[in-house]
């Protein structure tokens, strides 16, 4: 069996003359967390709409577990999309029973569930609560505990962090990590950097419909390293051989790009000959970096 | 509003009832004249009372008027001046007092003027006397029926008032209801697990439903509040000869034909009025919105309102013909014409099935606009893009 848990190939989708999407591929390992990424406006919510069946896309297919997506798959999929709400005047239980109903869940079922989750998420005080009782922080974990719900095999989170504070910022986050031990494959699209790094395995990166970047975290850093050192040297240093460039100096700290044809031996080497090093690290750029850039062009 | 609906029409008729019949209280009129010329002829009914005294006892009477038992002292003097008649009483009479002592009064005056100038007032009843033509409808063949032109205005405008309210209230039902899932942003949640048609047509069936019940339960709560004050506060073999007489009439029109036109005008009139109100709801942000969308829809609604008077006076005119037609308008002149008996069938037979076809179209470009509507957020829209919408693909 395919270890893709979904595929999309070359999705186009057409607004009038503007392209959201334009022949994006896509392949998100079973098991792992894919970080979907891009700027606003990029076509990330397009996508997701996509995979969601919410909108169909022009041409192209999207593949789940090889087979070509269907009605059947909406019970695999869990979706908390970024514009989220639920009926302010419904109770919660009431709603989230009926939510659950919607994705093919028994009754009995669903109740049994739903304890579960409200439990966890220590919100099972809540059940006879209406959403305008609670707060914002409140109903999404409401909301995240009706996407989970069913157990689905792909679960998909636009900005899931937004509207918490960071005690449940992190007590999602680990719920997240979790249902991934569990098997779950996630697709997890914000704009955090930090988060991503935390969480991901894999990313694509996407501006206008286009994806620019895809691949495991580590290839694509690895492939983002350019030769950029950070040294603590015990004393000031001024210059250095043409073979390093100084990028940049604070006293005695400095940050140094060697340059092709030679490699850090030969830069440790000069380095010793003037002063003792403290600390070498490489600069790995931080998916925040590698953001920035691929989005900017550069 | 489903329970409190019914007690208010209930209230709408047993109030003013009630309060008219609480008022009947008799008063006690004192009448003091010289002679016997009016004071003979005043005569007693439900609302006054007349007992007269002794002219000489008018001066005391008049002094201690707050302790006497009476309610007003008519003094009726013998000169011809213009204040002849002087009515005296503690608070201020009641109008319907006045008015029933002043209508007395000034018909004894005329037949008294009458009796003077000789004229026999037999003569004078006879040339006002009412005149009521009997309506009688012949059929092909030839068999007679009494009909009842004001029977059918009233079933007329009651069922077309009826169709308009309902898809006036429960059009802007299923608006508001698409408004709220888009500003509560619970609709991406639940598209995720339905079609967005599912959601519209969902939402269309489930107020419908509603609708129903709640007309259901109105009509019988209303009925039942209404029929229970008849029975204890009315006299009721008064009532029943009341609605022994509309029954009679109403048993020369067909009923049972109105009643299923009626079903099919609400229900056709309802889904092609209330799949527009729904494709507003998801083009727009917030109710205050919608005004720009809302009115084009709503004329040809006042306007069918406003036509039911012209066409009941010409119920089989083309202007009638074409308004039954147009599916916009057919819903509530239909159920204006067809009390009236001139309906034919081939007009009903083109009437329903225009009117299906329209709404199964609206329905249709309902739900295009709908499903770009609802995904659309913190965006004015203009008449243009929402047309626009329709071509897009799914």
């Amino acid at each position: 069996m395919d270890n893709h848990i979904l595929k999309a190939n070359k999705i186009v989708k057409q607004y009038g003359d503007y392209f959201a999407l334009n022949n994006v591929d896509l392949s998100i390992s079973r098991g792992s967390v894919f970080g979907l990424l891009g700027p606003n406006g990029a076509g990330k919510t397009t996508l997701m709409r996509i995979i969601n069946q919410i909108i169909a896309a022009d041409s192209g297919e999207v593949l789940f577990n090889g087979v070509p997506l269907n009605r059947k798959h909406i019970s695999q999929i869990g979706y908390l999309p970024e514009e989220r709400g639920l009926y302010k005047k419904m109770k919660v239980g009431e709603q989230s029973l009926y939510l659950a109903q919607l994705k093919g869940m028994s009754r009995f079922e669903a109740t049994n569930k739903l304890k579960y989750w409200f439990e966890k998420l220590e919100i099972q005080s809540w059940w006879d609560k209406r959403i305008e009782e609670l707060s914002k922080g409140m109903a999404q974990k409401v909301q995240f505990a009706v996407t989970v719900i069913h157990n689905p095999e792909l679960l998909i989170f636009d900005e899931p962090f937004s509207g918490f504070d960071p005690v449940n910022t992190a007590l999602i986050r680990n719920e997240i990590l979790k249902l991934k031990k569990q098997g779950t494959s996630i697709i997890f699209s914000t704009h955090r950097m930090e988060s991503v790094e935390e969480i991901c395995d894999e990313i694509a990166l996407i501006n206008n419909g286009e994806t620019l970047l895809q691949g495991e975290i580590i290839n694509i850093k690895n492939n983002f390293r350019n030769n950029i050192f950070s040294v603590e040297m015990k004393t000031e240093i001024d210059n250095l051989s043409e073979k390093f460039t100084i990028l940049n100096k604070k006293e005695n700290i400095l940050e140094i790009k060697i340059q092709e044809g030679s490699n850090t031996k030969e830069l440790i080497n000069e380095l010793l000959q003037k002063s003792d090093i403290i600390s070498f690290n490489e600069k790995i750029p931080s998916m925040e970096d590698i953001f920035i850039k691929t989005v900017s062009g550069e | 509003m489903t329970i409190l609906g019914p007690i208010l029409m209930a209230a709408l008729f047993i109030v003013p009832t009630y309060l008219s019949m609480r008022g009947l209280e008799t008063q006690q009129i004192v009448v003091s004249e010289k002679g016997n010329l009016f004071s003979e002829k005043l005569e007693d009914n439900e609302i006054v009372q007349f007992s007269k005294i002794p002219e000489m006892e008018t001066e005391r009477l008049k002094k201690n008027f707050g302790s006497s038992p009476y309610y007003a002292l008519l003094i009726i003097s013998d000169s011809n001046s213009q204040n002849r008649f002087t009515i005296y009483s503690s608070q201020h009479i009641s109008l319907s007092v006045k008015n029933n002592i002043e209508s007395q009064i000034s018909k004894i005056n005329e037949r008294k003027k009458l009796e003077e100038a000789d004229i026999d007032i037999e003569i004078l009843n006879s040339l006002f006397s009412e005149i009521e033509i009997m309506s009688v409808i012949i059929d092909e063949q030839g068999d007679e029926s009494k009909g009842s032109s004001e029977m059918s205005s009233a079933i007329g405008f009651i069922t077309a008032f009826l169709i308009y309210l309902f898809i006036f209230m429960y059009g802007s039902m299923v608006m508001r209801g698409v408004i709220e899932e888009k500003t509560s942003r619970i609709v991406e949640v639940i598209i995720s697990s339905v079609r967005p048609f599912q959601l519209m047509m969902g939402k269309i069936v489930g107020v419908a439903l509603v609708g129903l019940t709640q007309f259901v339960l109105w009509i019988l709560l209303t009925y039942s509040i209404a029929s229970l004050f008849e029975v204890v506060f009315m006299n009721s073999n008064n009532q029943s000869e009341i609605i022994t007489g509309i029954l009679s009439s109403v048993g020369q029109i067909n009923l049972s034909s109105i009643v299923i036109s009626f079903l099919f005008y609400f229900i056709g009139g309802y889904l092609l009025y209330s799949s527009l109100f729904a494709a507003i709801g998801s083009a727009v942000d917030t109710e205050s919105d919608t005004q720009q969308f809302v009115l084009p829809i709503t004329i040809p609604l006042i306007l069918s309102l406003v036509m039911i008077e012209p066409i009941m006076s010409n119920p089989d005119g083309t202007l009638a013909i074409w308004l039954s037609i147009i599916p916009f308008s057919s819903p509530i002149i239909m159920m204006v014409r067809l009390p009236f008996g001139g309906v034919e069938s081939w007009e009903i037979i083109i009437s329903a099935i225009v009117l299906i076809c329209t709404f199964l179209s609206t329905t249709y470009i309902a739900s295009k606009i709908y499903r770009v509507g609802i995904l659309m957020y913190g965006k004015k829209n203009s008449f243009k893009e929402l047309i626009k919408w329709i071509s897009y693909k799914d």
